[in-house]
């Protein structure tokens, strides 16, 4: 007789995450305009944990310390909370288009940044230094309230995931519209906000890692934690509700976890697009179907595609940078036809 | 270990009651099938008893109402297998029936090894096991309906709710499934409600059958006094013969009228 295994996380999967992770930060830490030679890059990693002497100088120690680490750590943070908020977005829809932006988290952050650009024209020499400004605490704000916007309309027009979906719909349209409004009466700052709106890294040092840190990490923790939930949450609201668990209260349980950690990415990095939908897919096509394994995983691979992305837009053009949110579609779009080719023998 | 009691109970959904003034009285262990004809009401009584649509009257369990009861409480001591259940597709059968233990669980605990043994044997008995890591969606409808089943057995609930359990089995597949259910009654103490289209199964399973039309309840009582040719011609629209099984439990067949074939 065969031993039935449930799935559950194993050691190898996150073993083999997280090697994947090292390369992909290493390597981006590593790649940049200025060529630190990966031989004194990895000495000076060494030294700092061993308490040896740094071989680099001060500048180079500023360069690799306070531009190139912060990046990649900002870009694994804002990519591990849109993959692991796509995940838990697709359970709790039982949507497999279902992404983070879906409950206009975008379309919120959107018009609240395009506002900010607008009312407070200082707010342009920040946003392009990338500070901690007015912009990404606007963007913060308003994905909150585009997200409050669509619970308050989706409560009011009844229960269930389909009217949530539907006012999500409307209230994103409704805001793009506005947004797109203001837009059109302030074209001499279209620059900012379509530069805004593509997605970037750009980074003064710790403070937006130090910004966010705090939403992805309890947010994905009670994603992670939730991942036995989102399952029950599969069988229906009925069925779920009859084996004991209150479907509404976890639905809300995970959407608020899901939406500040993507309000939190996107404050500070604009709307990259394709992770929060691309990443899950891929694990579910190549691990498991269920949810205790696909929330920890789209964590560790969203990290991953973000990081790997941003090394792309970083030296593809280099010295210019390209827009993220184009390396993430240009990449991604690909990626995943791949994945799903190489799949199709088990999923027929 | 439950003992289910039913006062004047009419459930429905918005301010339609679709099935009304339902009363009947299971002590543990009993086997009560609701039979009627398509949308007399059979599957809203199962659902107003597991508490997804409401009902007015009293449900008692073990002589406390389950309105009082919180939603793990009810679901710890009554299992629900629903008539057309939702299938999550990429689960495999193992993880499926492992939801069957989610009102055993805190509410971010994770399973024990105590809840995988009560799950393989389950999965065993349903003949399930080779199937055990298998995706739902890869499955045949029978096996499904079984994997639910299993779900709904791994619950360990004092009372079992199956709304047409054995639509989509093969004639070996149900008859197992039901003796299966019986044997779990008989040893634990399992009340069983069940719906059945097989007026015959019921007939041979259930101690008690009430025969519900258009929502209301038009005759109760043991299997042989309810099933009359004359009622299932009446309620059903059906012209059946009631023949005797070797063992004299009604059989249910139907028959034609050679005279209503159209020449
Ligand atoms: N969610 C609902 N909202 C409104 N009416 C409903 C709903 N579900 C069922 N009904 C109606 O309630 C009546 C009883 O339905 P129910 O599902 O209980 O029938 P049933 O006896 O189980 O029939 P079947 O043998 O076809 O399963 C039907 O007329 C049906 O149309
Ligand atoms: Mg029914």
């Amino acid at each position: 007789m065969s031993d039935p295994r449930p799935t559950r996380l194993t050691w190898r999967q996150v073993a083999v995450g997280c090697a994947l992770l090292v390369v992909v930060v290493v390597a981006s830490v590593l790649l940049g305009a200025i060529d630190l030679g990966w031989g004194r890059v990895l000495t000076e990693f060494w030294a700092q944990l061993t308490g040896g002497v740094s071989p680099l100088s001060e500048q180079e120690a500023a360069i690799l310390w306070q531009i190139r680490v912060p990046r990649v750590v900002l870009g694994c943070l804002v990519g591990g909370a849109l993959a692991v908020s796509g995940a838990a977005f697709q359970g709790v829809f039982r949507n497999p288009l279902a992404d983070p932006y879906l409950l206009g988290a975008a379309a919120g952050a959107g018009l609240a940044a395009t506002l900010m650009v607008f009312a407070v024209p200082a707010s342009q020499e920040m946003a392009q230094g990338w500070s901690i400004g007015p912009l990404p605490l606007a963007a913060f704000l308003g994905a909150i309230g585009g997200v409050g916007l669509t619970w308050a309309l989706g409560r009011s027009a009844g229960s269930g995931t389909a009217t949530l979906v539907l006012a999500g719909v409307a209230v994103a349209s409704f805001l793009t519209a506005v947004q797109t409004f203001v837009q059109q009466l302030n074209v001499e700052n279209l620059r900012v906000i379509y530069n805004w709106m593509l997605g970037g890294l750009g980074t003064t040092g710790w403070n937006e890692v130090l910004l966010i840190l705090p939403y992805v990490a309890v947010s994905s923790a009670v994603l992670c934690a939730s991942g036995r939930l989102i399952d029950v949450l599969g069988v229906g609201d009925e069925e779920a509700s009859a084996l004991g668990l209150r479907p509404a209260r976890v639905r809300l349980l995970v959407l608020v976890a899901a939406s500040l950690a993507t309000a939190a990415a996107v404050s500070v990095s604009g709307l990259i697009g394709f992770v929060g939908i691309v990443v899950p897919h891929v694990i579910r096509l190549m691990v498991a179907g269920s949810y205790r394994v696909l929330v920890p995983l789209s964590l560790i691979g969203g990290a991953i595609f973000l990081a790997a992305a941003d090394v792309a837009a970083r030296t593809v053009m280099a010295p210019s940078e390209l827009p993220i949110g184009v390396i993430t579609a240009f990449t991604g779009a690909p990626f995943f036809a791949f994945v799903l080719r190489a799949t199709r023998k088990e999923r027929a | 270990m439950a003992e289910l009691e039913l006062r004047s109970v009419s459930a429905g959904y918005k301010d339609t009651m679709v099935v009304r003034e339902v009363t009947a009285r299971l002590p543990r262990g009993s086997w009560l099938a609701i039979i009627g004809p398509n949308g007399a009401g059979k599957s809203t009584l199962l659902k107003a008893i597991t508490g997804i649509t409401g009902h007015s009257g009293e449900i008692l369990l073990d002589g406390a109402p389950i309105s009082a009861m919180s939603a793990r409480e009810r679901a710890r001591a009554v299992g629900y297998a629903p008539q057309t259940p939702v299938v999550p597709e990429g689960l495999t059968v193992t993880d499926y029936a492992l939801l069957g233990r989610t009102p055993h669980l805190g509410l971010l605990a994770r399973e024990g090894a105590s809840d995988l043994v009560i799950v393989r044997e389950v999965l065993a008995r349903l003949d399930l096991d080779h199937l055990a890591d298998r995706p739902l969606r890869t499955l045949s409808g029978g096996e499904r309906q079984r994997a639910v089943l299993a779900r709904v057995l791994a619950q360990q609930a004092g009372l079992l709710l199956l709304d047409e359990p054995t639509t989509g089995l093969d004639v070996g597949h149900a008859q197992a499934l039901l003796e299966l259910v019986d044997r779990l009654r008989r040893a634990d103490g399992t009340t069983v409600v069940s719906t059945l289209h097989d007026l015959t199964l019921a007939a041979q399973y259930a101690d008690e059958l009430i025969l519900v039309d258009n929502g209301d309840v038009v005759a109760v009582g043991p299997p042989a006094e309810v099933l009359t040719a004359e009622r299932v011609a009446t309620h059903y629209g059906a012209k059946v013969a009631i023949l005797a099984a070797p063992d004299g439990t009604p059989v249910v067949t139907p028959v034609r009228d050679p005279s209503a074939v159209v020449p």
